[in-house]
């Protein structure tokens, strides 16, 4: 079997998930708009007392990000299983982890980098003092692709089962909970104006970690959702 | 024992599947050469599906062998289609996924593929559009570009009218004569004609514990 190039196999995937995200734009803007409304939410529920507002900002925006995230987890391989296309991937001969990268990549660029791009707002909505928003964005853009990759794991274990939704959600949040502890005791430092270095290097690691082992934790559910 | 270098492109023996401790077909044996086409016969639920998943290697034999050339292709009743993409963007998908026999002739070979299996009039359509015979054909089309000599294709006819099965023939017939093999399973009521063929019926696990108590 002359089997394609991995490279070029890696572009066409990344290629059809833009189109297809491009074809299902309203299922994509779900998640942003969610997270648009927790986030509003909060300045009703809580009070609107601008220090108030300040202090649990980071936590707020952080938690409203990372429920976004899982609500667009589902479909992730959700559609590709269901109709055959999984299983004429795994046969094709191509890696497996290159498949879940590529997809894992795609859905970082669809559904993550857009809440980096809107946390400027949010932040502007929560009255998050000046000095911590820059660390804000920055931790959202290290973290956000850590919750697409570990959730790509959750997706791909769950993927066989009927509903699957609220499975993920209990197995993933708890591998979020270090990443949610981490961003924002960062932002809350930088509002003090203390050190935070520390923390966004663990989750720089903890990035690196993720996107060199969780491609392969995917690869392995998958497999073992098709059997 | 088979030697592993022997001439057959499939050889199966003994071959069974277990799902929770109890076998989903009485084991079968066979072998497949360059050129026949092997009918794998037998009714709804008796097991034909998961062979050919063994074969192609999404499941893993529970009693067996196995000894296969290369990776077979594998056609089965999901059509791997997107709902939201045209018919020529799904093939289109594929051939750049899974590689061509000429992937420099991309364009042209696309054309010719969508004229080939029939969907010209559709190929901008999207695929949520089609019927499930159309369906049908956008997935055999993987049958013209792929380059695999062993094709496993499970209930290739349903949903296909007399000049798609006309179509699928005549594919059929070139592979088989360009020295290809082919697996296929069928429930009884529509069967391939004017081919020599094997043919191998199988029984399920059941069926024969049924029997014995009887």
């Amino acid at each position: 079997m002359s089997k394609q190039a991995t490279g070029t196999a890696f572009v066409a995937l990344l290629r059809r998930d833009f189109l297809l995200a491009y074809r299902r734009r309203a299922e994509l803007l779900q998640p942003l708009v969610f997270l648009l409304v927790v986030v509003t939410l909060f300045p009703l529920g809580v009070g609107p007392s601008p220090t108030l507002l300040a202090n649990i900002a980071p936590g707020v925006i952080w938690i409203a990000a990372l429920l976004a995230t899982v609500l667009s987890l589902d479909s992730l391989f959700r559609s590709d299983f269901e109709d055959g296309t999984l299983e004429q991937m795994v046969l094709s001969g191509q890696s497996l982890a290159l498949i879940a990268l590529a997809r894992t990549v795609a859905h970082w660029l669809v559904a993550g980098l857009p809440i980096v791009l809107l946390s400027p707002l949010l932040a502007m909505w929560m009255n998050l003092p000046d000095e911590g928003l820059l660390i804000l964005i920055e931790s959202l853009a290290i973290g956000t692709p850590v919750l697409s990759l570990i959730g790509a794991i959750g997706g791909a274990l769950t993927v066989s089962l009927k509903r699957g939704g609220q499975l993920l959600s209990l197995l993933v949040f708890p591998l979020y909970v270090p990443l949610l502890i981490l961003a924002t005791s960062a932002v809350s430092s930088a509002v003090v104006d203390l050190p935070y270095t520390g923390q966004l290097g663990l989750m720089v690691s903890g990035l690196i970690a993720s996107l060199t082992l969780a491609p392969f934790a995917t690869a392995a559910a998958l497999k073992l959702s098709l059997s | 024992m088979d030697l592993p270098n022997n001439s057959h492109m499939l050889a199966v023996t003994g071959l069974s599947f277990e799902r929770y401790f109890e076998r989903v077909f009485e084991p079968v044996s066979f072998e497949l050469d360059a050129g026949s086409l092997l009918l794998i016969t037998g009714s709804n639920g008796c097991g034909k599906t998961t062979l050919l998943r063994l074969l192609a290697g999404l499941l893993d034999p529970s009693e067996g062998k196995i000894q296969k050339e290369e990776q077979p292709l594998y056609a089965g009743h999901f059509p791997a289609i997107k709902d939201d993409l045209s018919v020529e963007e799904n093939i289109r998908f594929w051939m750049k996924f899974m590689g061509t026999r000429k992937s420099d002739q991309m364009d042209g070979l696309c054309e010719q593929v969508i004229e080939e299996i029939g969907l010209t009039p559709v190929a901008q359509q999207e695929g949520r559009t089609l019927s499930a015979g159309q369906r049908k054909r956008c997935s055999l089309a993987r049958l013209l570009f792929c380059d695999e000599s062993l094709w496993l294709l499970d209930e290739p006819y349903s949903n296909l009218d007399p000049q798609g099965i006309a179509m699928l023939d005549s594919i059929l017939k070139t592979h088989l004569t360009s020295g290809g093999a082919c697996i296929m399973t069928t429930h009884g009521s529509l069967r391939p004609e004017g081919f020599d063929l094997q043919e191998c019926h199988m029984i399920s696990g059941r069926e024969r514990y049924a029997g014995e108590a009887a």
